[in-house]
């Protein structure tokens, strides 16, 4: 057959479509349960590292299993309602009404003390960033933080997943008077936010990646506002 | 025909596939803040370069002319998402931190470039050699130029600290701008200038 031809044209094309996409698919099912444990894993080791318990991907269920006393989910006004809290996907409660919207609190108990971990989920520059926040007792005081990203640039804006970043995090407050007002970022060096007089909200922002801190200020405020019922009503 | 030795050798000099050929720039912009994504980026551009070369060379008397663009495409972007979705599933930390990059390896010129200029007309085995030159001599680059810029950036090299906290207390402050992609683009003109201004061969007249 003259390999140039129209006939071979469209029959090379569409053979070679069908075998290419039969691997990828092939390949994708095959890899899939990996992919989703790696996934779920990944979400225990976070929460995790947001009380400070750092684990492997080997030992973090049961560590989970350990510390993770309770998860719950509560609504906008803060009443606790039924519903598994661990399976809850903040992408698709951010796009509810506040009123419909399930709000998953895990519950940790670390050398006899509770702490509550928050989910977090929010715009960076090139996509989502998501991150877990840990809460002592008085539901004001910050006892750690993690975030992470899709897809911010490597060195610049992801480096809001790296220990450095996060450490800043542990001991601000996020009650202003009677009101959440979160975190702020601040531009200028290691130490712009004292420079400012704000060592209660401050952090410094990432060299950078401003849009991305930005991002993380704005998803940190929207997040926790929305249990700022239930802070209230619970706050020791 | 070329041996194979030179076939290897020839891209991390004569031929650079950045230096030389000025292809892949926009890649080694981007993935050069550090070294450790560059030397991963450096490894699995080498190791679809290589792979697709051979691929498209075992091919090479049945692809209609008309469509051999396409073909290559397809082979390029079915081998980068196995490899993307071998990274998620058994290295996931590692897929995490290159994350948009490894898609971006599709685009990469040097691997359509090789797969014109090389794979098309060579042996399935010239071929594979012939990309793992290119790989290596594009992942050198991007190691240079992610050791001076993790270096003066942020002071660290492989997220190891460097320069001691003394020198930041001493009034010492990391270059911000090093840690950009324009300052990225000087560097690969400095180099390209040293490179060129070095080698007799590439002077042109």
């Amino acid at each position: 057959m003259n390999i140039q031809g129209n006939t071979y044209t469209f029959i090379y094309s569409s053979v070679m479509v069908i075998v290419v996409a039969a691997a990828l698919a092939f390949t994708a099912i095959q890899l899939q349960p990996y992919q989703e444990n790696n996934i779920k894993v990944e979400k225990m080791q976070n929460i995790l590292a947001s009380v400070g318990e750092v684990t492997t991907p080997e030992n973090a269920e049961t560590k989970y299993k350990e510390i993770i006393v309770k998860e719950f989910i509560i609504n906008e006004k803060g009443e606790t309602i039924e519903g598994n809290a661990f399976n809850v996907d903040l992408k698709n409660e951010m796009k509810k009404k506040v009123e419909e919207r399930k709000f998953p609190i895990y519950q940790a108990l670390k050398d006899g003390k509770n702490y509550f971990v928050i989910p977090l989920r929010g715009k960076g520059l090139w996509g989502p960033i998501w991150g877990y926040v840990s809460l002592e007792e008085d539901l004001n005081t910050i006892h750690g933080a993690v975030f992470d990203h899709k897809g911010e640039t490597p060195g610049l804006g992801a480096e809001i997943s790296t220990a450095e970043f996060r450490n800043q995090f542990i001991g601000k407050k996020i009650f202003k008077a009677d009101t959440v007002a979160s975190i702020k970022v601040y531009k200028g060096g290691k130490n712009a936010a004292i420079n400012a007089g704000d060592t209660e909200y401050g952090v410094d922002a990432v060299s950078g990646g401003t849009i991305t801190s930005k991002g993380l200020e704005a998803m940190m405020l929207t997040n926790l506002s929305d249990y700022e019922n239930y802070f209230k009503n619970n706050k020791k | 025909m070329a041996t194979s030795k030179k076939i290897l050798t020839e891209p991390l000099n004569l031929s650079n596939p950045i230096t030389v050929q000025v292809l892949g720039i926009c890649s080694s912009l981007a993935v050069t803040v550090k070294l450790e994504p560059a030397v991963v980026m450096g490894i699995s551009v080498t190791l679809v370069t290589a792979f697709s070369n051979f691929i498209i060379s075992l091919l090479r008397n049945t692809i209609p002319s008309r469509i051999r663009i396409i073909v290559q495409l397809v082979v390029i972007a079915a081998l980068v998402i196995i490899v993307d979705q071998i990274l998620k599933a058994f290295v996931y930390d590692v897929s995490k931190q290159l994350s948009v990059f490894v898609g971006l390896i599709i685009t990469n010129c040097i691997i359509m470039g090789r797969l014109e200029a090389f794979a098309l007309g060579n042996k399935p085995v010239p071929a594979f050699i012939d990309g793992i030159g290119n790989g290596a001599g594009y992942g050198m680059i991007l190691i240079i130029v992610s050791l001076i810029r993790e270096f003066f950036g942020s002071g660290k090299i492989w997220g190891f600290q460097i320069i001691p906290d003394a020198f930041y207390n001493m009034g010492y402050v990391n270059n911000g701008l090093i840690i950009l992609p324009p300052m990225a683009l000087m560097m690969l003109g400095i180099i390209i200038w040293v490179h060129r201004s070095r080698v007799k061969k590439l002077i042109e007249k």
